[in-house]
């Protein structure tokens, strides 16, 4: 949403953006919308960590259970969705460095790459979720797994579909954002003066990537 | 508006208007339909909304308070049963904390005047801004319509495990609220973002108005604290529908757990919803000693503290709640550097007044009575955060008196300064001063007459939330309802001659009050883009009333 | 001078060691609070005079403040505040910490009464016995929701929280008879979760403990159905049940959540239920009587309709006795199996 007002009226000058009228240069709304989504990746973060908070509180109450429940995980998807994060977080940096050289081919190859690479995660997480549902590894009152019945073990599922969920409502948001710079690529708008919605875009897609790679460890790992 | 005003002679107060003014219409009558005032970017336009909104909710919210205190006035049933009475408590709580304490500073002046003080022709992201009061209002439908389809009777906390369980319409009143977050960090990041990129050539960071720099920690505070409420908010949501036990002891979760992720949002929102009061005062108090303010960077950077240490003070509201000695010892500590951090405020704004040249308005009253509700209620907010009195005291009328102290106290008298200080400067026009003065003094009364017996009702041992009360408490429940009904008075009051003053007052000149804040180095009220003809320069701070010869010389320091 | 600051600020009286502990800081912050507020309230005011507007666009001299004045206000404030927070935390130390030869008290809160037993010894509901001049160590958890423990004349308090174990405790310093408040909201009759500490000088106490333990289990029963010391809503809801067992109630309608030749009482209230028209309800307290009055009316799907009316046999508050006991079985808030939370053991 902040990288609308960097675009206003763009359809005429493809490479030259119009500074929204109340701004005192390009520089200068360059710069706000940066600082907008900084402050907007630290509400995020934020949100992420009070499920951190809940699964710390869990974990030491429950030690048992999560460590067993977590060994329940499929270790070999997760560490596979991690690569495949963090390959697609390259992609979405190389975007980056091509809209800087008004590369806009580049840029609309790279994140399409990016958005495959989103859809195979998410692919794969549907598969892991379907096994949970199979399992009956369910969040509180439908968690109904034989194979493990300390108390404290419905808990950990439901941290998991929690914060995986919540998770993959990020990558979703990210896909339609970076679908929508795509577009714009694809009509040619990027260039060294004009590469804001692209970095904001980017940097989005970090976010996600580097909440998986917190969500990785804590839930597969320890 | 008028080019003949005599403010004109103000020495940098207002540029004159040049030849070109005709053909800048206010922003008030710059376009006149509809769709020019509900889709408009202009943030001023933004904040009238905003404005009317928000007294609307407080309205809400003020008829639910009034049903509270009638209901008290016995101590048994008086005019509602215990279930309405229930959600009566709650709804003036979740009303006026979410829809009206958290945006109304905010929302309605501070995205007026921030641009305005910063020598700027709009906030950062005007389309994020309109955005934001939509969120508000979705938010405050949702929670409305679940307020008339049953309502909720959990308290404004949602303490889990009731809010979980309790068979009233928990769920959308909270997903309200939860959008009301939105809205609240979407108008943070936006301040945040101004006040970095788009002060105008000349203000620098120490040369900001205090209301500025109070508005930023607010912002920080609500862009950092509000995702996580909006995370607790989503769970108890999802534990009232499908009941996943990550608060309910009876599926092992932790209820405590709940408490300390609420109290970590709602903690600081304290400081969301009294920071702005500190900023508009320090405007206030200036303007009306016509005198520079007195320690300006301590002001400044007590807000930031304030804002800093109240994200680590959250502890304090658990003191009885089983946490552990030393937890308790920590959260008391930081929570006496935010009193520390008050105080250095309160002392430098009556440094403010000395050698000043005061004038005695309305809004100078309303700062009159905040100067002492903030220290009263400070001080019992200090007291609190000596953990041994917290035991007598908690989750007794005592914390009711206490905080409302500070919350109508400062907050709601800064709002009423503020809707004062700059009602000429918004509307163009000039309310009445002897209705505004007895006004406040209604007000300031009938709000000592409230809740003086408030705090005695809580030493007595009165808890709170009661429907029903042991027969010796009367007295000084009938006392307390007395005195609201007075507080209400006062606000009818102000509502019927500041309407009057819209629609018939007189003219305001473009700086009636001769000030020297930066908001006021343009029209009153300001054309669309705030500016007609080259920047004012800001050569000066805000608020300096030196004589032009004297200014030559350096301060005092 | 006590007495009389005890009456100026409507404090109860005080009737534990701490109670006399935490007024004297309560004294303290009270007139610093009051004099600092006198003196900044008569500094603006003096101020306001002094230096009132002369002349319209006055001019002012620019005064800021030293630093030794900036120390000033940080160091004074710190300094009250932090001795506060000593003494505060001391007393707050106090009374966290129970003493090793207290003695324990169970208390459990659930909506909306508290019960009490103790570990070798009788129960009892919303009355607690305790020997005055002797420390007492109360374990407080909750059955259902939060509660919170409050006996003003001891300025202690405590939640209890379901799930858990939370300790306080106290040192009566008077025999007498003192009120317990529930001062965190538990819902509908919150405000009538009333009960009564009666302190025993030692010689009683002694006769009391003897004579309960004389017959523990029969007088355990009797505090149970000692109906006068139960509030009000949870006295209604035992009627109801007795009433409910009179009239035959519990032939067709089973509380355990088996379903019988009636639906079964367990979580009835406020469950949607499919009518035999298809229609669905909630079932709230209109429905409840009516089908006690009318039951094929409104036939929950899938019983017959073989309900006799108890039109005339049921008097309107034996009604509503039974709807007040159907009532506090609603599943979500009364749970039967035990706290799973960590316990505390007794000390010693």
């Amino acid at each position: 949403m902040q990288s609308s007002t960097a675009t206003a009226g763009v359809a005429g000058v493809p490479h030259r953006p119009q500074v929204a009228a109340h701004f005192a240069s390009l520089e200068v709304q360059n710069h706000a919308a940066r600082l907008g989504m900084w402050l907007f990746l630290a509400t995020e973060i934020l949100l992420f960590a009070g499920l951190f908070v809940i699964y710390a509180n869990y974990r030491f109450l429950f030690p048992e259970a999560f460590a067993l429940a977590s060994r329940e995980l499929n270790l070999n998807l997760g560490t596979f969705n991690t690569l495949l994060l963090i390959t697609s977080s390259f992609t979405a940096a190389m975007a980056v460095h091509y809209a800087k050289e008004a590369k806009n081919k580049q840029v609309v190859v790279m994140f399409v790459l990016t958005i495959l690479m989103a859809m195979g995660f998410l692919v794969v997480k549907y598969f892991e979720y379907a096994h949970k549902f199979h399992e009956h590894q369910l969040p509180g009152p439908y968690y109904a797994f034989p194979g493990l019945t300390l108390p404290g073990a419905s808990a950990y599922f439901t941290i998991y579909f929690l914060s995986t969920g919540l998770h993959a409502f990020h990558v979703i948001v990210g896909m339609i954002v970076l679908g929508w710079v795509t577009l714009k690529a694809m009509r040619n708008e990027f260039s060294a003066y004009n590469y804001t919605a692209v970095e904001l875009g980017s940097m989005y897609w970090h976010l996600v990537d580097l909440v998986w790679i917190f969500l990785f460890p804590m839930l597969y790992l320890i | 508006m008028s080019p003949s005003s005599s403010i004109a002679a103000e020495p940098g107060a207002v540029p004159a208007p040049d030849e070109h003014h005709e053909h800048h219409p206010s922003y008030l009558v710059d376009g006149t339909t509809v769709k020019s005032w509900l889709l408009t970017l202009d943030h001023k336009r933004i904040g009238v909304m905003y404005l009317i909104w928000v007294l609307l909710f407080f309205l809400i919210g003020g008829i639910y308070a009034l049903i509270v205190r009638l209901e008290l006035l016995t101590p048994g049933p008086t005019i509602i049963d215990a279930m309405t009475y229930n959600r009566a408590f709650t709804m003036h709580g979740v009303v006026m904390i979410f829809l009206f304490m958290i945006p109304a500073i905010p929302g309605a002046f501070g995205n007026f005047m921030l641009p305005l003080m910063l020598g700027a022709k709009d906030v950062a992201f005007p389309r994020l801004n309109l955005l934001s009061l939509y969120l508000l209002l979705t938010g405050a439908f949702i929670a409305i319509w679940g307020m008339i389809n049953g309502g909720m009777d959990t308290g404004w906390t949602f303490y889990t495990p009731y809010s979980t369980h309790t068979t009233t319409t928990v769920a959308p009143i909270l997903f309200g609220a939860f959008i009301i977050g939105f809205s609240s960090i979407a108008t943070g990041l936006n301040f945040i973002v101004t006040t970095h990129t788009m002060r105008a050539p000349g203000i620098t960071w120490f040369k900001m108005p205090l209301f500025v720099w109070a508005m930023y920690a607010t912002a920080c505070i609500q862009v950092l604290a509000t995702p996580v409420l909006g995370l607790v908010l989503l769970l108890v949501v999802g534990e009232h529908l499908f009941h996943f036990g990550i608060f309910d002891p009876a599926q092992g979760g932790d209820p405590v757990l709940f408490q300390h992720l609420f109290w970590f949002y709602s903690h600081p929102a304290v400081y969301i919803m009294v920071l702005p009061a500190f900023g508009v005062m320090s405007e206030v108090v200036a303007a009306f000693s016509r005198k520079n303010i007195f320690g300006y960077r301590a002001v400044a950077f007590s807000s930031l503290g304030i804002a800093f240490v109240g994200f680590f003070a959250w502890g304090h509201h658990m003191f009885v709640s089983g946490q552990s000695t030393f937890n308790a010892g920590v959260f008391a500590v930081l929570t006496m550097l935010v009193g520390v951090f008050t105080a250095i405020k309160v002392f430098n704004w009556v440094g403010t007044v000395y050698k000043g040249a005061v004038d005695f308005k309305t809004p100078f009253a309303y700062f009159c009575g905040f100067l002492y509700f903030t220290v009263f209620g400070g001080m019992t907010g200090v007291a609190f955060a000596t953990a041994s009195l917290d035991v007598p005291w908690h989750d007794t009328y005592f914390v009711v008196a206490h905080f409302h102290f500070i919350m109508v106290g400062a907050t709601i008298m800064a709002f009423m300064a503020a809707l004062h200080y700059w009602f000429p400067k918004m509307f163009g026009k000039m309310y009445h001063e002897g209705w505004g003065l007895v006004s406040a003094a209604l007000i300031i009364l009938g709000f000592n007459a409230t809740f003086i017996p408030q705090f005695l009702l809580g030493n007595a041992g009165m808890p709170r939330r009661y429907y029903e009360y042991p027969e010796r408490f009367q007295t000084l429940n009938v006392a307390s309802t007395a005195g609201a009904s007075l507080l209400a008075f006062g606000f009818l009051i102000s509502a019927i001659y500041l309407t009057y003053a819209l629609v018939y007052g007189r003219r305001a000149a473009s700086n009636p009050w001769r000030s020297r804040g930066y908001e006021w180095m343009t029209e009153s009220p300001p054309p669309t883009h705030n500016f007609v003809g080259p920047q004012p320069t800001y050569s000066e701070e805000p608020h300096f009333y030196v004589e032009p010869q004297k200014a030559e010389v350096p301060d005092a320091v | 001078m006590n007495e009389l600051l005890n009456t100026f600020l409507f404090l109860p009286e005080q009737a534990s060691t701490f109670a006399e502990r935490v007024d004297r800081l309560h004294y303290f912050v009270v007139s610093v609070t009051m004099l600092s507020s006198l003196a900044v309230g008569t500094a603006a005011v003096f101020f306001f005079f002094r230096y009132r507007k002369r002349k319209p666009n006055q001019t002012t001299e620019y005064v800021v403040p030293s630093v030794k004045t900036e120390f000033l206000f940080v160091s004074l404030p710190l300094f009250f505040f932090l001795t506060w927070f000593v003494i505060g935390f001391r007393d707050f130390v106090f009374v966290s910490t129970p003493p090793k030869d207290a003695m324990d008290v169970y208390v459990m809160g659930k909506q909306w009464m508290w019960k009490f037993s103790y570990p070798e010894g009788p129960n009892g509901v919303n009355v607690l016995h305790v020997p005055a001049n002797r420390p007492v160590r109360l374990l407080i958890t909750s059955r259902d929701v939060l509660h919170s423990f409050f006996v003003p004349a001891f300025r202690i308090k405590m939640d209890a929280i379901p799930g858990r174990y939370t300790q306080t405790w106290f040192e009566a310093t008077k025999p007498g008879t003192y009120q317990i408040l529930c001062t965190e909201y538990c819902g509908l009759s919150h405000s009538k979760m009333l009960g009564e500490v009666v302190v025993l000088a030692p010689e009683e106490w002694d006769a009391w403990v003897k004579e309960q333990r004389k017959g523990a289990l029969q007088n355990r029963q009797d505090a149970l159905a000692d109906l006068s010391l139960v509030p009000h809503p949870a006295r209604m809801a035992e009627q109801g049940q007795k009433v409910a067992a009179e009239v035959g109630c519990f032939k067709c309608h089973t509380v355990n959540g088996e379903p019988h030749i009636g639906p079964t009482f367990l979580g009835l209230y406020g469950r949607t239920e499919t009518l035999d028209t298809g229609r669905n309800i909630r079932v709230d307290e209109a429905w409840i009587t009516q089908s006690m009055m009318d039951p094929g009316a409104h036939l929950v799907a899938g019983y017959p309709n073989v309900m006799p009316t108890y039109q005339g046999k049921l008097t309107g508050p034996q009604t509503a006795a039974i709807v007040e006991y159907i009532k506090t079985l609603r599943t979500p808030d009364i749970r039967t199996g035990a706290s799973q939370g960590p316990t505390y053991e007794p000390i010693q």
